[in-house]
């Protein structure tokens, strides 16, 4: 039972070869499906989940089983209802999604049928990232097999549900990843985000009642039904319940990614699992959960990787992808690297993101060209109160805002380097 | 009703409603952008960012998008907090980053909403130091000028062209601060309403090209009420003039007509008022130069001497001017100048609307019906903005869903979404693909006998006691079965049809069908061709075919036309052959014409831009116009110069013409409510046409004369020619221009409606004259199904929205937008004749006279046997509607 | 070089933008799929192109190049035969981007976005292509590249 302590990558091998339908089958696969379909009823489903505590893993941490059993069904609702995976990754340091679909794509797949089975939706859709090439053809023949034994298609097992899954691969935008702008993006339209409320479970996909959950959510799923809700909260450390994909990267000595239990410190993922610091580096900060996290510091290596636990300290669990920022690299660039890519990927929508980014983007430029001013410091503090969550359409800005306004807290000396010199022009005359 | 609190003062709010668009129904000034009252909430400018309150006990709050926040009883929120302040002002910051600083060059300046909301939000420095964004503009066509450096993205355009008006040609392409809003490529917006996107971008991208031409600045502008000439809906309109020129229209709100909007045709068909075509001065044939006096005494004389002279009205005259003329002529003598198959359709639409017993909509209530049936009529082309209202009932059933689940009705996004699985039960028969096409759940193209048959077959499976068509196909049964099952079940079903196919049958079907729907809130909605054609045949008299017997027999020598080239109503043999006989021909018009060459005495008249009157719309509704400015010294209103030749004449003044119409005929007694008299004061003074911004007065003449001169006094309305006078209180249809402190741009509505979108405070202007009442019985005389002769076509003219109306096809803009010259004729019959899209035809009447030579269009909607033109189009005068003629392909060697 | 004279969509490209339809509730849904046959095919998305498949899906053009002016991997103007997506997000930024970009443009004598005289190559950038674990990376066609080193440009350009 060694191997179930990592139910996520059971199956992953170092070759990076693939998990077949038959591979799969054999470690217990669509044994959870199969207990899904034939015993359980729709809510049931909803309700393990729930009671499982399986969390968002595409950073908002909501409640999988909860947010299902939100779905109205009732008989005045469109009765057409659609479930969709976020494979869409594309948060800068994030690389998690890729390889769950690249090598065990029937993990995803009978966690979406299952999912699909939980609302009743009879199509569901893998929002799949344009530049993932083997992801795409892998899953293609994973829904081959999956459909040949029929796990897919009409009639489930023999059961009463049907479903199929479509794999759509999009042509490439981050915000895209935002589960409205994914619904536009998916209808052929413009993805930009859409307000909410009415939030996609009431009125989603071409206005039906949707679903849209991340791959590492959905592939947690299987597992929740194979071994049950016990089993399952026994895998976290913590508060929070199950493993994660934890990973680093940066100079570290083996970036990386590794299935470990919720709960765990970030030093142990930064200095068991990735080795430490690469020789002669040493480390300056890290972004815990992707681009779109704020730094923390050394300091806060014995923090553990849960919601609420990294929220205290400061910056949020995102993706669970750590970015490590060492003391040779500029921590002004890094941010500007940061800005250059919130900037471009914005969609354009609102206005506090479409042109307060590249405002900072201007300034950073400015400040690393030499032509900063001092108070420039304060607009750049300025505009990480303005974007805040709430104050923008969607959370593209807020989360752009967040490397930027702790590196103005914890390298502050770093900007100021920039900017002597022109500390003349602030003193009286 | 929900109380809410706002800024610590309590507030009685309708429940339901976002915040942004109830604080301006309080009053408030909030900025914002992207939120339009038509087009309900984005959330994409941020701009009218306010702070909620949890409860008493929070002092904090958090930030949201008022326009994003629905009203909830209880709730607290305030617009002055700092933070909400300071984030509104940064917000105007950062759009102020890639805005160019070119105000005073720009053409929004003066009505720039980006301007006024800059100030109000006290965004006053200017941090940025990068570089603006830059990008090329398209040329957009005649209407339209683009300039895209100003774009502050806030996708109101987009949201309107395509979302609200159904146009595809104009997007957002690009991504992040890059986004473009055009076209494809360079082009004429192909939208029938671009023009409004002048009113809807806040700022200067997209503005008016025909008042570039001539521009000035808003405040320098003179204004008065007006109404839309251009069609029979009377759409509320507001020109602008300088230096004796019309220089623009743009909309004026009244919530029961056009609401925010008007069609291109009326906005850009002002044109003509500035015609070098315009008759300035009276004409007496012989004599090169005559005064006004001579004229006078000349027509004066001329009924005196003469045989008891004919009247011939007009339906684009004013009722005070075609009454006063056949009060000049007696009632026997005045004719309504109507062709006689036009007058038959408008008495029958009168008849029907009088004593019909069914209620004729407003354009609001055009919007609120759940179910459609168009019979025989392409709205976009006959009563444009008809067709808009129409597009937006369409959506009724999205509403309606959103409702059950709980979405509001301004979350637009989101009900657009559901636009997709639901649909309101359009149902449009017409002779072709119309521009509404794709609102229909069923569409059906035949002829007008056909469309009248489906008519009757759905007004029988409503009501077995209307009279069913003999041998309909099981198609069409099948079809009047599905449609009246729709009808049926809707609670506010809408019959629309007009004069658009010029048939009868057509019109009386309308009716069968909405007489036999068994909602009380059913409507039924006639479109008429011209401005006052309802008003004529409120009034009646004869055909013009009479008066033309009249002369034949001799019984008269003399004719007095008013407003009406006889040549666009009847054969040109005709009417040569009519005023070859009068002796006298006396002709009052603003614009040369066919038949002012004809004529012995042409009277110079005022345009609607230069004088009062009251029509008339299709909806049954009184709306008075009011002069812009002062007509030139020899130009004078229709009505002036017939009471002037009145012997004894008891009416001096416009006012007492008004009220004698009303009481002569007790179906426009209302009339003089339409608006308040002449006499009305605002705190003891008139009402100045000019805003008190008004710049120049004392120098504009200056090349003429140093001395300033007097301002012209008005003496039959309520305004001056003049930038003195109060503004407050003014009921609205008197309202000259929009404007209050701090709200330059047209968004200063706001200030004057009961709610925002509402009606405005004070009363729309105009007056309903026509109340349901009454009923009719079934008219039972059904025409055969049409079937086409082979070798034959018979003539169809179409309306057209740019082709179709007499006086804006003066106007240089809308020529350029002119469809096509070419007949339209289906696929089949083009085999037949072998000629593609291109080639041209000899079209020859049976007897086989040559009628005229025109390239075809392959119309594949157009049913076999029709042969479709432009209605209208002078190019097409010597094409008698209905007429059966040959057609032949010209060699393409005889055509090189 | 000879302009092409435009044809039509080829009968293969029709028959998979029609396949891709069946999946969705609206033809205009597989707008971003169209465009990405088309491009199988053509490498890039000519105007002509463009207007073909507005057709195709009953949109007009302008609203199609809504769409695809919205995306990242929809070319409207030509690439060359391979596009080598090289990553410039924060991990490889960190770990040489910037210099693998420049040795591979100088390599070429391109700059961004400009084909090879050869007509082979085109080099973009791209945001993470999630293999931050092998820093610095870059997708070469469809083919992920990864720890490049200062030697990229005979990694990727072959010995």
């Amino acid at each position: 039972m060694e191997k179930m302590n990592k139910p996520l990558t059971k199956n992953i091998r170092p070759d990076r070869a693939f998990a077949t339908l038959a591979d799969y089958e054999s470690t217990g696969g669509y044994q959870g499906l199969r207990k899904a379909i034939t015993g359980l009823q729709p809510k049931d489903v909803q309700q393990w989940v729930k009671d499982a505590g399986l969390r968002g893993r595409g950073g908002s941490g909501f409640n999988a089983g909860l947010k299902w059993s939100l779905v109205p069904m009732d008989a005045n609702v469109p009765q057409t209802r659609y479930l969709i995976a976020n494979a869409d990754e594309m948060e800068p340091g994030t690389f998690k999604d890729r390889m769950l679909m690249e090598q065990d794509p029937h993990q995803l797949i009978e966690g979406m049928i299952i999912a699909a089975y939980a609302i009743q939706a009879n199509t569901a859709y893998i929002f799949l990232r344009g530049e993932y090439h083997l992801a795409r053809r892998r899953l293609a023949y994973a829904l081959l097999e999956a459909r040949s034994k029929g796990y897919l298609g009409e009639q489930v097992l023999n059961s009463a549900f049907s479903m199929e899954i479509v794999l759509h691969t999009s042509a490439g935008r981050y915000i895209c990843g935002e589960e409205t702008a994914l619904l536009n993006a998916l209808e052929g339209k413009r993805a930009t985000p859409r307000a909410k409320p009415p939030f996609p479970l009431v009125t989603g996909l071409w206005g039906k009642p949707t679903i849209v959950n991340n791959v590492e959510t959905l592939c947690n799923v299987p597992h929740i039904l194979h071994y049950g809700v016990e089993w399952y909260q026994g895998l976290g450390r913590g508060v929070d319940k199950g493993t994660k994909l934890f990973g680093a990267s940066g100079r570290v000595k083996y970036p990386g990614l590794w299935e470990l239990p919720m709960g765990i410190p970030i030093r142990e993922v930064i200095e068991k699992y990735a080795g430490g610091m690469r020789d002669g580096y040493k480390l300056r900060g890290f972004l815990p959960g992707g681009a779109s996290t704020d730094f923390l510091l050394p300091e806060h290596l014995d923090v553990v990787l849960d919601y609420e636990a990294v929220a205290k300290a400061g910056s949020r669990l995102g993706t669970g992808t750590i970015i490590v920022l060492d003391d040779q690299t500029c921590p002004v660039q890094m941010v500007l690297n940061l800005e250059q890519f919130f900037a471009q990927e914005s969609c354009g929508w609102c206005t506090p993101c479409r042109d307060g980014l590249p405002w900072t983007v201007t300034l950073l430029k400015d400040i690393l060209a030499g032509k900063g001013r001092i108070e420039d410091l304060d607009t750049l503090a300025g505009l990480t109160r303005m974007l805040a969550p709430g104050n923008t359409f969607c959370a593209l800005a807020p989360g752009a805002m967040e490397p930027l306004q702790s590196a103005l807290k914890y390298f502050r000396d770093d900007f100021e380097r920039y900017i002597v010199g022109s500390h003349a022009i602030m003193e009286p005359a | 009703m929900a109380r809410i609190e706002i800024d610590g003062q309590s507030y009685d709010v309708q429940d339901g409603e976002n915040l942004l668009s109830a604080c301006l129904s309080l009053g408030l000034d909030l900025p914002y952008f992207c939120w339009h009252p038509a087009l309900g909430s984005a959330g994409a400018c941020r701009q009218c960012a306010i702070i909620q309150y949890k409860d008493a006990e929070d002092r904090r709050g958090r930030l949201v998008m008022a326009c994003m926040t629905p009203v909830a009883d209880g709730l607290r929120i305030s617009l002055n907090a700092e933070p909400a302040r300071q984030f509104r002002s940064d917000n105007i910051e950062l759009l102020m980053t890639n805005h160019p600083h070119d105000c005073p060059v720009c053409e929004e300046g003066g009505e720039c909403h980006l301007q006024d909301m800059t100030v109000m939000t006290g965004h006053i420095f200017r941090r940025y130091r990068g570089l603006k964004r830059t990008h090329n503009n398209q040329n957009l066509g005649p209407f339209i000028n683009h300039e895209m450096n100003r774009c502050i993205a806030c996708y109101r355009c987009v949201r309107f062209y395509d979302d609200y008006a159904g146009g595809k040609d104009l997007q957002v392409f690009g991504i992040h601060n890059n986004v473009y809003f055009g076209r494809f490529e360079d082009g004429a917006l192909e939208n029938e309403f671009s023009g409004n996107l002048v009113e809807v971008c806040p700022t200067g991208v997209f503005t008016d090209k025909t008042f570039s031409a001539h521009y000035a600045r808003k405040w320098d502008l003179q204004s008065a009420p007006s109404v839309c000439i251009h069609c029979g809906l009377g759409c509320n309109i507001a020109p602008g003039e300088r230096y004796g020129e019309l220089r623009r229209v743009v909309n004026r709100y009244n919530s029961e007509v056009n609401g925010y909007f008007l069609c291109d045709r009326g906005r850009f068909g002002y044109g003509f008022v500035n015609s070098p075509e315009r008759i300035r001065k009276p004409k007496l044939k012989g004599y090169p130069d005559i005064t006004v006096d001579t004229a006078e005494s000349y027509f004066r004389n001329l009924l005196k001497t003469a045989k008891p002279a004919i009247g011939i009205g007009s339906p684009r005259a004013p009722l005070e001017a075609n009454f006063a003329l056949r009060m000049l002529v007696g009632e026997e003598n005045f004719f309504l100048g109507l062709e006689d198959t036009e007058h038959i359709l408008l008495n029958t639409i009168a008849e029907l609307m009088l004593d019909g017993g069914i209620h004729s909509p407003s354009l609001r209530e055009v919007e609120q019906a759940d179910a459609v049936l168009i019979l025989g009529e392409d709205v976009t082309h006959s009563a444009p903005r008809l067709a808009l209202s129409l597009r937006q009932a369409a959506r009724n059933a999205s509403f309606d869903l959103a409702d059950t689940l709980h979405i509001l009705p301004w979350q637009d996004a989101a009900v657009r979404n559901l636009d997709k699985h639901v649909s309101t039960p359009v149902f449009i028969a017409s002779v072709c693909a119309t521009r509404l096409d794709d609102t229909a759940a069923n569409t059906y193209r035949a002829s007008p006998e056909d469309i009248a048959r489906l008519g009757f077959a759905i007004a029988h499976s409503l009501d077995e006691s209307a009279p069913a068509p003999a041998a309909l196909s099981d198609r069409e049964q099948a079809l009047a079965t599905t449609i009246a099952d729709s009808l049926r079940q809707a609670k506010r079903p809408l019959i629309v049809s007009g004069t658009g196919c010029s048939s009868l049958a057509v019109i009386q079907a309308a009716y069968n069908v909405a007489k036999a729907l068994p909602s009380i809130n059913k409507q039924l909605a006639f479109t008429v061709p011209e401005c006052n054609s309802l008003g004529l045949a409120i009034m009646g008299g004869r055909p013009l075919s009479q008066a033309f017997e009249r002369i034949g027999n001799g019984l008269t020598d003399s004719v007095i036309i008013l407003e009406n080239d006889l040549y666009r109503r009847a054969p040109s043999r005709n009417v040569d052959l009519f005023l070859q006989l009068a002796d006298h021909v006396v002709v009052i018009d603003s614009l040369e014409n066919k038949t002012t060459e004809h004529a012995e005495l042409v009277l110079p008249t005022s345009t609607f831009a230069e004088s009062e009157g009251t029509l008339v719309n299709n909806e049954g509704r009184a709306q008075r116009y009011f002069p812009v400015y002062p007509e030139t010294e020899s130009v004078r209103g229709s009505w002036q110069w017939l009471t002037n030749v009145m012997e004894a004449c008891q009416w001096r003044h416009h006012d007492q013409l008004t009220a004698a119409c009303a009481s002569a005929f007790p179906g426009l007694a209302d009339i003089i409510q339409a608006a308040p008299r002449s006499d009305y004061t605002v705190k003891g003074g008139k009402i100045p046409r000019q805003p008190h911004r008004y710049s120049g007065r004392t120098a504009m003449h200056a090349n003429v004369n140093v001395s300033e001169p007097g301002q012209p006094h008005d003496m039959e309305t309520p305004f001056a020619f003049s930038m003195e006078g109060d503004m407050e209180q003014i009921p609205p249809a008197l309202l000259p221009v929009i404007w209050t402190p701090g709200w330059n741009s047209n968004q200063a509505i706001n200030k004057f409606q009961q709610e925002t979108g509402g009606h405005l405070r004070g009363g729309d202007a105009g007056i309903r004259l026509i109340e349901a009442s009454g009923a009719l019985p079934w008219f039972s005389d059904i025409p055969a199904g049409f079937m086409p002769t082979p070798g034959r076509w018979r003539i169809t003219p179409l309306p057209h929205i740019f082709g179709s109306e007499e006086l804006s096809l003066h106007s240089p803009s809308l020529l350029e937008r002119l469809p096509d010259f070419c007949i339209l004729l289906n696929p089949l019959d083009a085999e037949t004749l072998r000629v593609d899209t291109g080639d041209q035809v000899d079209i020859s009447s049976l007897a086989g006279t040559p009628v005229l030579k025109v390239p075809v269009r392959i119309e594949p909607t157009l049913p076999p046997g029709l042969l479709a033109t432009t209605a209208g189009l002078p190019a097409f005068q010597s094409m008698k509607s209905g007429a059966q003629v040959t057609l032949k392909k010209v060699d393409r060697q005889v055509q090189l | 070089m000879k302009k092409q004279v435009f044809e039509g969509l080829s009968p293969a490209e029709i028959k998979e933008i029609n396949a891709e339809t069946s999946h969705y509730e609206d033809k205009a849904a597989v707008s971003i799929e169209a465009l990405k046959i088309v491009q199988k095919y053509r490498r890039w998305v000519s105007d002509d192109c463009l207007i073909a498949v507005a057709e195709l899906l009953d949109i007009s053009p302008t609203q199609l190049e809504a769409v695809a002016t919205f995306y990242n991997l929809i070319y409207r103007q030509p690439v060359g035969k391979t596009v080598i997506h090289y990553c410039n997000s924060v991990t490889c930024w960190m770990l040489g981007s910037d210099q693998i970009q420049e040795r591979l443009c100088r390599h070429l004598n391109v700059g961004l976005g400009e084909m090879s005289t050869d007509g082979e190559y085109t080099i973009l950038p791209i945001v993470c292509l999630g293999a931050c674990d092998h820093a610095p990376v870059a997708m070469v066609g469809d083919e992920l590249r990864l720890d490049l080193t200062e030697n990229a440009v005979n990694e990727i350009f072959g010995r």
